[in-house]
């Protein structure tokens, strides 16, 4: 709280600052990371570079460890992860900060009578210790594992909540969120997952534990399949001007409603 | 004499241009070639030649990769035999009832029909099949799911059949009508005409059909990634399965290091499979123009 009273205080200040020249600082704001972040840091950046003319913004999608590892390196402004910071990377001389949280919703064929499962079955189910519906509390009939293609961020981040990398059985592995949800609404027996802003009606999202998916379940914790967007700063340099000033329209109140629109959960 | 001069030049500015227009299209090819010889090679030599073809395991982005492609190749072979096995019959008697037996009227739709499939995108062929296809695979077979080899042979079989058909015809339409009629005057049937003395005269041309149905569903990616369920398993028909072209297409967008270097070397091995296929088509149309 106390922390983002400060940044808070400090995005103010800076505009304050920046109110008082013209709009036309020149410069170039990198940041480099996660994949999953794409539509977020995509939306963002568009915004960001409409409103601050002759300021370039570029993204490097090259995946959460590569996005910490740059940051470290001081190779771009701003590093991206989808996962919180590790404590040894907080220790190496790293800022967390939290830009937004992403839901991943389990989803099952609307014809499906389960309807609440608890983490540790969904890594029974999906590492193929459970393969019959009957044992999850459904029909007898063999569970289908529909998953996203290695490399996919929401995979990933599934996997890594679940505790399941690796070692998921999956009978499809699909390269989008939608083709993941239309495998699993036509297949009665099939579960999947995909980022909860994208779950339309053809499926239906299982209580995890007993709490649904929903914006304000993700927000509060209470939903524990969901990950952070992480903005990944050095603790002790400070951020180039332009870098800082996209730092502060990321995490303005301003932002949330770019950040809703690309399917995370503001924080902000 | 200023006349012929001038046409001299117009002729030469032309030839200039056509050449020039020419070899961008050889320069495209050779860029292609080199490029995916460069990136390919790399990784195959990190990997390993024997477990990079013959591994079967492909797990790429595990803590331990492995890059074994044996899988994909099978799964590409046995798909394209597959569509060539349903789709060749089906196109090869249309071909011959279009070309031979069909009055005016009908072949004309017919033929529009076909054309029309020519032209309808993959990514179309593929959502039928995930809507249609999938479920009805599941249904009829009682398996727990019809992504599967079997519905990715179904779909190149369908998609084969305009060139097959289009070629064939092509094919027994340059039989000359005199063998036709020696034939008709010694007193055979019509349908003794038409395959004792038609299809073998215009065998090589349909050879040439069949090879241009093998390139078409060995390179096709899209329609079987939405159908084929993309799982690296050894081929079955109602396994989920992954193909050369998908493991590229599907692992791509994320890819980086020695996992996108054997993206690349999938490639160069699908070039290879394609050059091979280009080859064949080649040694059949040669044949058909000296025989």
């Amino acid at each position: 709280m106390k922390k983002s009273v400060s940044l808070m205080l400090a995005a103010v200040l800076a505009l304050s600052v920046m109110a008082g020249c013209a709009q036309k600082t020149s410069g170039a704001v990198t940041t480099d990371g996660s994949t999953s972040m794409e539509k977020v840091i995509g939306a963002l950046g568009e915004a960001f570079e409409a409103e601050n003319s002759g300021v370039t913004f570029t993204y490097n999608p090259t995946g959460s460890g590569s996005g910490i590892q740059a940051a470290l390196e001081g190779r771009c402004d701003i590093g991206l992860s989808s996962r919180a910071l590790k404590e040894d990377e907080k220790s190496s001389g790293l800022t967390e900060t939290i830009l937004a949280l992403d839901g991943i919703a389990v989803i099952v064929n609307p014809g499906n009578p389960v309807s609440d499962l608890d983490v540790d079955t969904i890594a029974k189910i999906f590492t193929g210790e459970i393969t019959n519906w009957k044992d999850a509390g459904g029909h007898d009939a063999e569970i289908v594992l529909i998953g996203r293609e290695a490399g996919s961020g929401t995979r990933d981040g599934f996997e890594s909540i679940t505790g399941t990398a690796d070692n998921c059985q999956y009978r499809q592995e699909l390269t989008s969120t939608g083709d993941v949800i239309t495998a699993v609404s036509q297949n009665p027996d099939a579960i999947g997952y995909a980022s909860l802003a994208s779950v339309k009606d053809t499926v239906r999202a299982v209580t995890v534990g007993g709490v649904a998916p929903t914006e304000d379940t993700v927000k509060d914790g209470s939903y524990v399949i969901q990950r952070p967007f992480v903005l990944v700063t050095k603790t002790d340099a400070p951020l180039s001007e332009a870098a800082q000033r996209f730092f502060d329209f990321a995490t303005s109140p301003d932002a949330a409603g770019l950040i809703s629109g690309a399917g995370a959960v503001a924080v902000h | 004499m200023t006349m012929d001069r001038k046409r001299q030049l117009g002729e030469t500015v032309v030839h200039g241009i056509f050449l020039t227009l020419g070899l961008v299209t050889v320069g495209c090819v050779l860029l292609i070639t080199v490029y995916l010889v460069a990136s390919g090679i790399p990784a195959i030599r990190q990997i390993g030649l024997a477990p990079f073809l013959l591994g079967d395991t492909w797990e790429s982005t595990a803590a331990q990769p492995s890059y074994g492609i044996l899988p994909f190749i099978l799964t590409s072979v046995y798909g394209t035999a597959g569509a060539i096995l349903f789709g060749v019959p089906v196109g090869f008697f249309a071909a011959v009832y279009l070309a031979k037996l069909a009055p005016t009227q009908v072949r004309s739709i017919v033929e529009a029909a076909v054309s029309l499939l020519a032209g309808i995108p993959s990514v179309v062929y593929g959502l039928v099949g995930m809507l249609v296809l999938v479920p009805g695979i599941r249904a009829l077979f009682h398996v727990p799911d019809g992504a599967s080899l079997l519905a990715a042979i179904i779909v190149l079989a369908i998609m084969i059949l305009p060139s097959i058909i289009k070629v064939s015809i092509t094919a027994l339409e340059a039989v000359p009508k005199e063998y036709e009629d020696a034939s008709l005057a010694l007193g055979a049937t019509p349908i003794e005409t038409w395959f004792r003395v038609s299809v073998p005269a215009a065998r090589s041309g349909i050879a040439a059909a069949v090879v241009l149905g093998v390139g078409r569903a060995i390179g096709e990616a899209m329609a079987v990634m939405m159908v084929s369920g993309n799982v690296p398993n050894m081929p079955a028909l109602f396994e989920s399965v992954r193909f050369l072209t998908t493991a590229v297409a599907s692992e791509m967008a994320y890819s980086g290091g020695l996992q996108r270097q054997a993206l690349f070397s999938i490639a160069l091995v699908l070039f290879l499979f394609i050059m091979l296929i280009n080859a064949a088509l080649n040694f059949f149309l040669k044949r058909d123009k000296e025989g």
